[in-house]
C-alpha cells in the first residue's frame, strides 16, 4: 500500500501541513491584540500610552454590592480579581446584567480607572443549570 | 476496504439503510423534541431560551465534524488516488453547510436575549463564519468547474486547507478573551457543566440530527452514484 509515489506524496502533504501551521500561528500571534475581542482590567493597566478617543471594550466581572442603579445612569465596577475598572453607562442592558456575571462594556476610556460605556453585552458562562438547583445551591 | 466502499457494491445497503432510518427517524424526533420543548426544565439564568442550544451546539458539532471528516477524505483521495472518496465528500459538504448556517443563526437568535447582540466579532464567532466560507468555496468548486477531476483536485486543496480552521474554532474559546462562553463539556475528563436534565435532550437532539445527516448523505449518495451510473461509467 505505501509505494513509492505514496511516500512522497505524504512528506509532501505533511510539508505543506506544517508549514501552513506555522506561518497561520504566527499570523495569529501577531493578530492576538485584534482578536482578543475585549481588554480585561489587568491588560489595560499595563498598557503604556492609552489613547482615549479611541473606541475599546473591556471585560470581566461586574464586582459584588457594586452595581448602583439610578434613572440617569447605571454605575459598576468591572473587575478581573487583580483589578478594577469603574463603569458608567446610559442606556438599556440586556436581561442577563447582573452582579458576579461576566459584562463586555464597549466605549471609551477616561483615564486608566474611569470607562464610559455606550454599549453593555452580558457574557454568559458555561453552566447551565434548573432554576431549583440554584437555589439549593445558595 | 477498496472494494467496500465500491458504490456499485453498496447501492443495495444503501436502500435498506435508509429504509430502517425512515422507520425510525420520526419516533426518535418526537421524543427529542418533547424532552427539549416540554420535560427539560429552563435555565436558572436564560429561562426558555436554554433551548435554543439542543439545536445550536449539537449542529456545531456536526459542522466541524463534517467537514473533519471532508478533509481526511480528501487526505486519502490525495495520497492514494481512490476517486470513490469524492462521492462521499461531495454528499457530505451539503449537509455541513447546512448545519453551519444553522449553528450560525440559532447562535445569533440566541446571542440577541442573551448578550444583547446579535453579532460580534470574536474570535469564535469569525472563524465559524470563515468555516462557513470554506464550506461555500467547497461546494462552489465542485459546481462551477466542468473538469470533474480539476474540480475534485481544487476541492480537495481548499479541504486541506480549510482544516486547519478546525482546531482554531474548537480552541478559540480558550486562547483568546471571547464573548461566546468556554466549552462546557469536556470529552477527555468526562465533565460537564451541562446539568444532566439538560444533557438529556441535548444528546437526544445530538441523536436525531445526526440521523438526519445519515438520510441526507446517503439520498445524496445514491444519487451521485446514478449519476455515474447513466454517465455508462463501469470503472471511476
Amino acid at each position: 500500500m505505501l509505494t513509492k509515489t505514496v511516500k512522497k506524496r505524504i512528506s509532501f502533504l505533511s510539508l505543506f501541513l506544517i508549514i501552513s501551521i506555522i506561518s497561520i500561528f504566527f499570523i495569529l500571534k501577531s493578530l492576538t491584540n485584534n482578536i482578543l475581542y475585549f481588554k480585561s482590567p489587568t491588560d489595560i493597566k499595563l498598557i503604556k500610552e492609552i489613547n482615549l478617543n479611541k473606541k475599546i471594550r473591556i471585560g470581566g466581572m461586574v464586582k459584588k454590592d457594586s452595581l448602583y442603579i439610578s434613572n440617569k445612569e447605571i454605575k459598576f465596577v468591572v473587575t478581573d480579581f487583580k483589578n478594577e475598572i469603574l463603569v458608567t453607562y446610559r442606556g438599556a442592558i440586556p436581561n442577563l446584567f447582573s452582579e458576579e456575571k461576566g459584562v463586555v462594556a464597549e466605549g471609551k476610556l477616561k483615564d486608566k480607572k474611569f470607562f464610559i460605556a455606550d454599549r453593555i453585552l452580558a457574557k454568559h458562562d458555561e453552566k447551565y443549570m434548573p432554576p431549583e438547583l440554584k437555589d439549593i445551591l445558595k | 476496504m477498496i472494494n467496500f466502499i465500491n458504490p456499485s457494491k453498496i447501492f443495495k445497503w444503501i436502500e435498506k439503510l435508509l429504509n430502517f432510518i425512515n422507520s425510525i427517524f420520526f419516533i426518535i424526533l418526537i421524543v427529542g423534541l418533547t424532552f427539549a420543548l416540554i420535560i427539560s426544565p429552563p435555565d436558572y439564568l436564560q429561562g426558555d431560551s436554554v433551548r435554543i442550544m439542543y439545536v445550536h451546539v449539537p449542529s456545531a458539532w456536526i459542522s466541524l465534524a463534517s467537514f473533519t471528516c471532508i478533509a481526511l477524505l480528501s487526505i486519502l483521495t490525495f495520497l492514494f488516488k481512490v476517486k470513490n472518496l469524492n462521492l462521499i465528500s461531495k454528499s457530505i459538504a451539503p449537509i455541513g453547510l447546512l448545519f453551519t448556517i444553522l449553528a450560525i443563526v440559532t447562535g445569533s437568535l440566541w446571542g440577541k436575549p442573551t448578550w444583547g447582540t446579535w453579532w460580534a466579532w470574536d474570535a469564535r464567532l469569525t472563524s465559524m463564519i470563515v468555516l462557513l466560507l470554506f464550506y461555500i468555496f467547497f461546494i462552489l468548486s465542485q459546481k462551477m468547474i466542468k473538469n470533474e477531476d480539476r474540480a475534485n483536485k481544487i476541492s480537495g486543496l481548499i479541504a486541506i486547507i480549510g482544516i486547519i480552521n478546525i482546531p482554531i474554532i474548537k480552541y478559540s474559546v480558550d486562547w483568546w478573551s471571547t464573548l461566546h462562553q468556554p466549552k462546557s463539556i469536556n470529552l477527555l475528563s468526562g465533565s460537564s457543566s451541562i446539568h444532566s436534565s439538560m444533557l438529556l435532550p441535548l444528546s437526544l437532539m445530538l441523536l436525531v440530527l445526526l440521523l438526519y445527516c445519515a438520510l441526507i448523505f446517503l439520498m445524496k449518495y445514491k444519487t451521485e452514484i446514478i449519476r455515474i451510473k447513466r454517465k455508462n461509467i463501469k470503472r471511476l
